[in-house]
């Protein structure tokens, strides 16, 4: 237990001393998180609304489809870029593997069926109120969809931070792509992992601790945004 | 007047609509023609809302027609009606934005929609509150701004659902005072209500609903004073009719 403990302060002393290899590692976290989560965003939520709204043959299956991909195994996501990536595979020639951009690839296809999903579900749960009121004032499905995104915004944004969670705290994708190479490809968690099992604690437990106070510091202030936006637009 | 054509009368023929065996609208036949405010006037269950929804066109008929004169026509009817629910649903925007809105969706320019919505507000009373959140206004403030976003759209005619059922008696006050400028605005009223006081106000003309089938049709006045079936007198007395 004493060990624990003394890990523990001198973990707090590497991120009190702004320990510079500690900050690359989470700078690289957030950078491949947020830019993931972003495009998987502008992906998700348009999608997940379209299959919220329009009425097309397979339309049950595709929302089915969605969110059984939400429980994706990290490690399959990243066995699959891994394949795809790699020199033998069919996108080998862009020489992605171990990069950034392969790491963020993988979070983005791990969190747009978690983004479509729920998008689906918050955007077909407010249609059910909307629907006769928009189809009065003479709304197609085009129009309909577009103001559904805009006024399932607060949901919407919930939605997105489930989907950063998701992609700040996996491992198993950005290892397998990024091969977790010192001041390349290795984040927080990929870091905490290898330092764990080398027996070095104090930075396992310093970006332990940063990664938990990332969470909440961004679910924090989305909540925040939220809570004001909501107040002025009811 | 008008310098568009007229999209009424609104003609239902035999009109049914059924969810499994159970005949909600049951054979209605009537038509609906310019001038006088109608009122749809019948206990809860009777079919009204129903009703409204098929002639809005919400719901399609399970069989018999409904016609427009304007269907095949110049205009499309479905744009020259506007409706006006019991509840009505307020975007997540301000006041002034639900208004633009409806404007947008049908088709006005970018330009003109602001004064256009605005001018709609004024004229029930919601100017001074036109940068507030819809969602944060009164019911009955609501109901006016339902009012105004369908009324900005000047339809031909308008469709309203049970308008002041959540309404307070000032609330239900300011509503009816609105109708009553739409009417005289040259719109055609079609209102459902269940509330004989409020019918015995507003209407010109009752067509009383019973079990999804017409009952009675008649000019208010003599609907009121002179009831010929059964069940148009028991309602008038305040007689529990099912």
């Amino acid at each position: 237990m004493s060990d624990i403990w003394s890990a523990f302060g001198r973990a707090l002393g590497l991120i009190a001393s702004l320990d510079a290899n500690l900050f690359a590692i989470i700078g690289l976290s957030l950078k491949v998180s947020f830019t993931a989560v972003a495009l998987a965003a502008a992906i998700g939520l348009p999608l997940g609304a379209a299959v919220a709204v329009f009425r097309f043959p397979g339309r049950g299956a595709v929302a089915a489809f969605l969110n059984a991909l939400m429980g994706l195994p990290p490690v399959v996501v990243g066995l699959l870029v891994y394949l795809m990536l790699s020199r033998a595979g069919p996108l080998g020639v862009l020489g992605l593997l171990f990069t950034p951009t392969a790491m963020i690839v993988a979070q983005c296809l791990l969190v747009v069926p978690i983004v479509a999903a729920l998008t689906r579900q918050a955007v077909e749960d407010l249609w059910r109120e909307y629907a006769e009121q928009l189809r009065s004032l003479g709304a197609g499905p085009g129009r309909a969809w577009r103001t559904l995104l805009w006024d399932a915004r607060f949901t919407l944004a919930t939605v997105v931070l489930a989907g950063f969670g998701r992609a700040i705290a996996e491992v198993g994708a950005v290892m397998i792509v990024g091969g977790n190479i010192d001041h390349v490809t290795r984040v927080m968690t990929t870091a905490i992992a290898l330092e764990t099992s080398k027996g070095d604690l104090e930075l396992a437990l310093g970006l332990g601790t940063v990664l938990i106070a990332l969470s909440f510091t961004v679910s924090g202030a989305a909540q925040a945004v939220k809570d004001r936006a909501q107040g002025r637009a009811g | 007047m008008r310098a568009v054509a007229s999209i009424l009368p609104l003609v239902l023929d035999n009109v049914v609509f059924a969810v499994g065996a159970a005949r909600l609208i049951d054979g209605l036949s009537f038509t609906l023609d310019r001038g006088p405010r109608t009122v749809i006037l019948g206990p809860n269950g009777a079919g009204k809302s129903l009703t409204l929804r098929l002639c809005h066109g919400l719901i399609a008929p399970g069989a018999g027609r409904l016609t427009w004169r304007g269907d095949g026509g110049a205009v499309s009817p479905a744009r020259r009606q506007a409706m006006v629910f019991q509840s009505p649903v307020m975007l997540r925007r301000s006041a002034l934005a639900n208004v633009v809105y409806g404007l947008a969706v049908n088709g006005v320019a970018r330009r003109r929609r602001r004064d256009l919505a605005m001018a709609a507000l004024d004229r029930v009373g919601l100017a001074n509150l036109a940068e507030r959140s819809a969602r944060a206004l009164s019911t009955g403030e609501q109901q006016r701004l339902a009012l105004a976003r369908a009324w900005a759209l000047r339809p031909e005619v308008l469709f309203l659902d049970e308008p002041t059922a959540n309404l307070d008696p000032a609330a239900t006050r300011a509503v009816e005072a609105i109708i009553d400028a739409v009417h005289g605005s040259g719109t055609k009223i079609v209102m459902t209500t269940h509330d004989l006081a409020q019918a015995r106000r507003l209407a010109d003309e009752v067509l009383f609903l019973h079990h999804g089938r017409l009952v009675e049709r008649a000019p208010a006045e003599a609907f009121f004073n002179r009831p010929v079936s059964p069940e148009a007198r028991a309602f008038i007395k305040g007689e529990l009719l099912w």
